[in-house]
């Protein structure tokens, strides 16, 4: 049953869950805190915390499909795909870090490989949520293929918690590759990066994942498939682009890096920002203007990361912006808002029981 | 126009746009009567053809304040009756929106207006190497525009996902008038996802007016198996060996022996002899890799015990699969006067049981039942097979694909995997969703339009339901132009 501790709530069923809703005026839904700025730092609300509506409800690999409570650790749902030879194409971040699979749809992350198959967004098929009214509603589906109804498994994806408390969601998985090679590729500046993104995007190779360190002045690019083919393309990207192929246990600690924002401060604050390949340099050289700031740029160059220092003042970002971690706003960039948000946010939450939208 | 305050509307409505753009007379009415849903018969007060952005918007706005419902119209391939006009409102055709504004070959982006064709996007993305992936069977006619209203799919959804996985942002008017723009050029977004909430919308909630769509490498070689058995649970067991393998194609597809039947009789497709099913397996990507993969697909099927194994030797014959594969559904046109198509989603596992249920289902009815579907998604496509002018046929047609749909439901599936649910499937609605359910979806689309102008009568169940008549095929259908998938 809900136990009540320091005033949060920690529902372990579905129907608990939505009993925790409609048990406080106001509810703000956390997880495992690996992001911890997307629960707002004020108002008055109660906390509704996941970390015992956890496990995975059904797991059918020769579906392409898994269900699990919005709690359960991705680490969990990544051993278990692991172990029949599939995985989550997108790879999910902050996975050591403990984050849960309704706080990654919340937050709307997905890692390097979304480069080749999508991200979070292509993945997700179905969510059991409970609105701002205390009704547990089902919508989209657990099947790979529907289109019965709105989409709001794919508008849950980056919400945030604010239209609704994520109980159960259905995504689709793939197999996974039988081998990987990872390709360091030097590029001296961004604009060069940006060259290499747009090169190997096009190309005949299919790509798996392609991000960039503008510090190392580095652009990696993992290959996935059949081992004996990955060598024949790995020797035809390097003589068109120069670069090295990374040991296997380099590459390991590399991609687990990335997994885990490793390259970024362990305190500060963390931005995540959606821009194109030919608005990099324009980040850069904002990013380069605050001291102490690092960056990342990941898959293909459509997302840059900027990690600050404690005390760093942010500089004003030209594009859509999320916080995850630190004091600045949430919606650090620019986020366009119309009348019919407010329309929606009053369709699925109408008491304002979850946070508003820029709350 | 009987009352004369909805002349009054009309006249204001026809002061908008140019006359030759503003129809109201019958014979130009009657070819916005129907779309690819041709049981469905309603006949608009006027069409209006805008020929820009702006002229939309005016447009809707007009309908707002006059409550004038509207209906959206691309090539009118809809096969659920998603394009079906409403009584008493105007259809507003898209398709003179039909500029593709930009294309970036380094970024992989296109922004195109409404009305262009589907694949006229991968046509302008070819010289480049890249295309569009959504290829819903009507991709030479219908309009991009469309494909987003019902979030339309194709034979390649396991590994490329809908329509929706490559919008990556849109410009649209609501049914309040107000004009939104959602995601952008990038592929990742921030925030909620707007884009992906509008896409599958079914028209409710507005008109896009510009879409921003991703483009993908065209595959360098592709590897096409065409496999018969002697028994549908052969293939549907070679299915299960393929997925099982850890293999990705970009299709798998499954015809059965009715099918086959009419397209060889349409296209004089060569199938091999005695099978009572065919298996179409098509690998994709890098060279390297589909040879890598075609060994261990190779394997797979050797030990399947195929009747025969037919590899496309070359880019001709990997058409001609396609081709008596696409043709399956218009052909079976050719063996009956009518039919109906449904698109509901078993889970993949339980492929054979369904087909057995239907199968033993159309026996027990006296209808015969073709079926052509997506293996590797579970997305049937039975076509039942009827003669509308024998009393009775059609109603016992619309039985058998109600019980196909409430199966897809009990099974866990869906009651559409990309055709949408439109006017056909409305009524089953609430056999997917519940009272809770439905109510939130409405809420949501109140949100959009409290009016309930755009696209009424659509998704949800209505207490009244236009005129059903005799199916028969669409023009464009007979013309072999487009088929029902």
């Amino acid at each position: 049953m809900t136990t009540k501790t320091e005033a949060t709530l920690n529902p372990t069923s579905i129907g608990e869950l939505a009993d925790a809703v409609r048990s406080a005026p106001r509810i703000v839904v956390t997880g495992a805190g690996t992001k911890p700025r997307l629960a707002p730092t004020s108002g008055n609300f109660t906390r509704l915390c996941t970390s015992q509506l956890r496990g995975i409800v059904e797991y059918d690999p020769s579906e392409f499909t898994f269900t699990a409570l919005a709690g359960t650790p991705v680490r969990d749902i990544v051993a278990a795909l692991g172990e029949k030879g599939q995985n989550l194409p997108f790879d999910p971040l902050l996975v050591e870090a403990g984050a849960t699979l309704g706080g990654t749809v919340s937050a709307g992350l997905s890692g390097p490989g979304r480069f080749r198959f999508g991200g979070l967004r292509d993945f997700i098929l179905g969510v059991r949520f409970v609105d701002g009214t205390g009704r547990l509603l089902r919508m989209g589906g657990k099947v790979v293929k529907n289109a019965a109804g709105f989409d709001l498994p794919k508008f849950f994806v980056g919400s945030v918690g604010r239209f609704g408390a994520l109980g159960e969601i259905t995504f689709k998985v793939f197999p996974r590759p039988l081998t990987t090679r990872t390709l360091r590729l030097a590029a001296k500046d961004v604009t060069a990066m940006a060259e290499i993104f747009a090169t190997a995007g096009n190309s005949r190779w299919e790509i798996d994942a392609l991000e960039a360190s503008p510090a190392e002045g580095q652009v990696y690019a993992r290959l996935a498939g059949p081992g004996e083919a990955l060598e024949v393309i790995a020797r035809e990207v390097l003589g068109r682009l120069p670069g090295a192929v990374l040991a296997d246990a380099e590459a390991a600690a590399l991609w687990r890096r990335v997994g885990n924002l490793g390259w970024a401060h362990d305190g500060g604050t963390l931005i995540k920002i959606a821009l194109t390949p030919s608005e990099l340099p324009g980040f850069t050289v904002l990013a380069a203007g605050v001291s102490g700031a690092r960056t990342w740029i990941g898959a293909g160059g459509n997302v840059a990361w900027l990690s600050l220092p404690d005390g760093a003042t942010l500089p004003a970002l030209r594009w859509p912006a999320l916080t995850l971690r630190g004091s600045a706003p949430l919606w650090c960039g620019t986020a366009p808002r119309f009348e019919v948000m407010r329309g929606v946010k009053t369709a699925l939450d109408p008491q304002n029981r979850f946070p508003g939208l820029d709350e | 126009m009987e009352n004369p305050s909805a002349s009054a509307v009309l006249a204001r409505l026809a002061g908008l746009l140019p006359a030759s753009r503003f129809m109201k007379g019958p014979a130009q009415l009657a070819a916005y009567e129907s779309d690819g849903l041709t049981a469905f018969h309603v006949r608009p007060i006027a069409v209006v053809v805008p020929e820009t952005q702006e002229e939309v918007i005016k447009l809707v706005r007009f309908c707002h304040a006059e409550k004038l419902p509207f209906v959206a119209r691309g090539s009118g391939t809809s096969l659920s009756g998603g394009s079906l006009p409403v009584h008493g409102g105007i259809v507003i055709t898209l398709n003179r929106l039909n500029r593709i504004t930009k294309l970036d070959p380094k970024q992989r982006i296109a922004v195109v207006e409404p009305g262009v064709i589907n694949t006229h996007v991968t046509n302008a993305a070819a010289p480049y190497g890249l295309l569009y992936a959504p290829d819903p069977s009507s991709q030479t006619i219908c309009t991009i525009g469309g494909n987003v209203a019902f979030n339309s799919g194709g034979a390649h959804c396991l590994k490329y996902g809908m329509t929706s996985n490559h919008v990556l942002g849109l410009k649209a008017v609501l049914a309040t008038g107000e004009v939104v723009e959602f995601g952008g050029l990038s592929r990742e977004q921030i925030g909620p996802d707007w884009t992906g909430l509008f896409v599958g919308n079914e028209g409710l909630f507005g008109i896009a007016l510009e879409i921003t769509v991703q483009l993908l490498p065209k595959p360098e070689k592709f590897h096409t198996v065409l496999a018969g058995y002697r028994t549908q649970e052969q293939a549907g067991d070679a299915v299960s060996a393929i997925v099982a393998s850890g293999l990705l194609p970009g299709a798998i597809e499954i015809m059965d022996a009715l099918a086959l039947e009419a397209a060889t009789a349409a296209v004089h497709a060569d199938y091999p002899p005695g099978c009572e099913a065919v298996l179409i397996v098509e690998l994709e990507g890098p060279r390297e890799v589909v040879e890598a993969d075609r060994i261990r697909l190779d394997a797979i099927l050797a030990a399947s015990n195929p009747v025969e194994t037919r590899p496309a030797k070359d880019a001709n014959e990997r058409l001609l699969i396609w081709k008596g594969r696409k043709s399956a559904f218009s052909a079976v046109g050719r063996l009956s006067p009518d039919f109906i198509v449904q698109d509901g989603v078993v889970p993949r596992a339980r492929l054979g049981e369904a087909l057995r249920k239907i199968g033993e289902w159309s026996r027990e009815m006296g209808l015969r039942c073709a079926n052509v579907f997506h293996a590797g998604d579970g997305n049937l496509h039975p076509l039942i097979l009827y003669n509308g002018t024998q009393p009775g046929q059609l109603e016992l047609a619309e039985k058998l694909a109600g019980r196909i749909l409430r199966m897809c439901i009990e099974m866990g599936g869906s009651i559409t995997g990309e055709h949408g649910v439109g006017v056909e499937k409305r009524d089953y609605m609430p056999d997917m969703f519940t009272a809770d359910e439905l109510d939130c979806m409405k809420r949501l689309r109140a949100a959009f339009d409290p009016l309930e102008i755009a696209n009424p009568g659509k998704m949800f169940p209505q207490a009244g339901a236009p005129a059903l008549t005799q199916h028969g095929l669409h023009p464009l259908e007979k013309a072999g132009v487009i088929s029902r998938e």
